[in-house]
């Protein structure tokens, strides 16, 4: 059950990229968070909405997976610096991993993340593709 | 009567082609894709589904239909894949497109023309000013059971329609109905592939229905073919759908731009929202379409649309139906059978 209700607390930042933009120093964080780290107790933190498109800053192709993604080895996972500043780690969907490159744009896309085998929950949220 | 505020797609970039699939089943891949013509069909990814595809299509109709998210009074996801059994499809996309909490949501089924019922219930309840707007969705990941013909064309993909009364792009004139009981095609609770009456979902189930919507549709509005600028049916495969067609007067240039499961397949509840937005990428101010679905079951829903002048700065704004088609990548059969959950894993 706890697996249940982590994916239902991560809705919010999955499905929509709900991150946090700190009014005073400009930063902007993903997932969201409380407290800017950098201004303390001036900072003064409202919800933000990022649009889900940015470029990849690094990756890492995934070649000995666990059982679980087995199915879609050889697989690419990136860190993706957004538009508004802040960097997610997300997988590149419907590519070859070859065809990936440091600095290709992306965009979001709505994708099954995990499941609890055949009778657990499902969790979907952002993936990422190429724009090229 | 409400129209068409946006409309948005979605079809899986995977591809695999008939003569592919002949060549595992030892069929003549010629003979098939003359007998349904069909030549490939879409193929979703291990981690797509229906609500992935309806959330997809949602968000490029939301595109197109520029309102606040939050006006949204219902969600209708219709489908025969829905991802859970208990749980609904709607309240995943509900979410997705930022439009929960003040909303009721449901999934509907009715095998090909679940959309279509969506789309007609959220007419009805913006006609009687229940909501502001409503959001319908046809999608499907069809099944088709190894080695039998609908293996052929069972696809994936998706269409989604924002209902409204204002700034709509495409003004519903009428809506009728046909519907009869009528076993051709149906899936047992715990099945994994559905059964179909093989010739029997010709004429007494797909064209019965059908053409008896159409018509109704014509002596409802008091028009005929020659009437309409476009025509788009459910399309099981290219053949029923050109008969139909050729049945109702129609000619090849009013239905050749809706017909797309001869290079997607059958999107099942997704191929008449599909065929219509194909039409819609295209058309121009006060253009006609006749829009005809069918669900197994059996019933159909017709639709009588008339584009209105705004629909050129709204169709540019989300990916089109050609753009979703060209963008594609080949699998072969073994890898196919990987994605579908054909093979027995450890």
């Amino acid at each position: 059950m706890s697996d249940t209700v982590r994916a239902w607390r991560h809705i919010p930042q999955r499905y929509n990229l709900m991150g946090s933009k700190c009014t005073q120093c400009g930063t902007v964080f993903f997932p969201q968070r409380i407290i800017c780290p950098e201004c303390r107790r001036k900072g003064q933190l409202e919800d933000l909405k990022l649009k889900g498109e940015g470029k990849i800053y690094t990756y890492s192709v995934i070649t000995t997976p666990t059982d679980e993604f087995k199915e879609i080895a050889p697989y690419v996972v990136a860190i993706i610096e957004l538009e508004e500043g802040a960097k997610v780690t997300a997988q590149i969907v419907d590519c070859d991993p070859e065809e990936v490159e440091i600095g290709d744009e992306v965009e979001m896309v709505f994708r099954r993340i995990r499941e609890e085998g055949d009778d657990g929950v499902i969790s979907y949220g952002f993936k990422f593709k190429l724009k090229k | 009567m409400a129209g068409i505020v946006g409309y948005g797609v979605y079809v899986p970039s995977y591809r695999i082609k008939v003569e592919e699939i002949a060549r595992v089943w030892g069929d003549d891949p010629k003979a098939i894709s003359r007998g349904l013509v069909v030549t490939e069909k879409s193929v979703p990814a291990p981690d797509e589904d229906t609500a992935t595809i309806s959330v997809e299509a949602a968000r490029n109709a939301m595109k197109r239909a520029i309102i606040d998210p939050k006006k949204i009074g219902a969600v209708y996801v219709g489908s025969e894949s829905h991802p859970y059994a208990v749980k609904p499809t709607a309240t995943i996309v509900a979410e997705a497109v930022d439009a929960a909490p003040e909303l009721t949501a449901a999934d509907m089924e009715f095998a090909c023309k679940a959309g279509t019922a969506g789309m007609q219930a959220c007419m009805g309840m913006v006609d009687s000013g229940m909501i502001e707007y409503g959001l319908a969705v046809g999608a499907d990941t069809a099944q088709g059971a190894p080695g039998d013909a609908l293996e052929y064309t069972a696809s994936a993909g998706g269409a989604a329609y924002v209902i409204g009364n204002k700034d709509t792009i495409a003004d519903i004139e009428s809506t009728y109905s046909f519907t009869t009981d009528t076993p051709d095609f149906y899936r047992r609770e715990g099945m994994p592939y559905p059964s179909h009456g093989g010739r029997f979902t010709g004429e007494p189930a797909y064209f019965k229905h059908v053409l008896s919507a159409a018509k109704g549709m014509f002596d409802k509005m008091g028009t005929n073919a020659s009437d309409y600028d476009y025509a788009v049916f459910h399309q099981p495969n290219g053949k029923f759908y050109l008969k139909a067609a050729k049945k109702l007067g129609f000619n090849k240039e009013q239905v050749e731009y809706g017909l797309l499961t001869p290079v997607i397949g059958n999107t099942y509840s997704g191929a008449t929202p599909l065929g219509l937005a194909a039409i819609l990428d295209e058309a121009k101010a006060g253009d006609r379409i006749l829009a005809v679905s069918y669900g197994s079951g059996a019933g159909s829903d017709a639709f009588s649309i008339t584009v209105n002048d705004k629909i050129e700065e709204k169709q540019d704004l989300a990916p089109k139906v050609q753009d979703m088609i060209k963008n594609k990548r080949y699998v072969d059969y073994a890898v196919y059978a990987k994605f579908k959950d054909k093979i027995k894993m450890a």
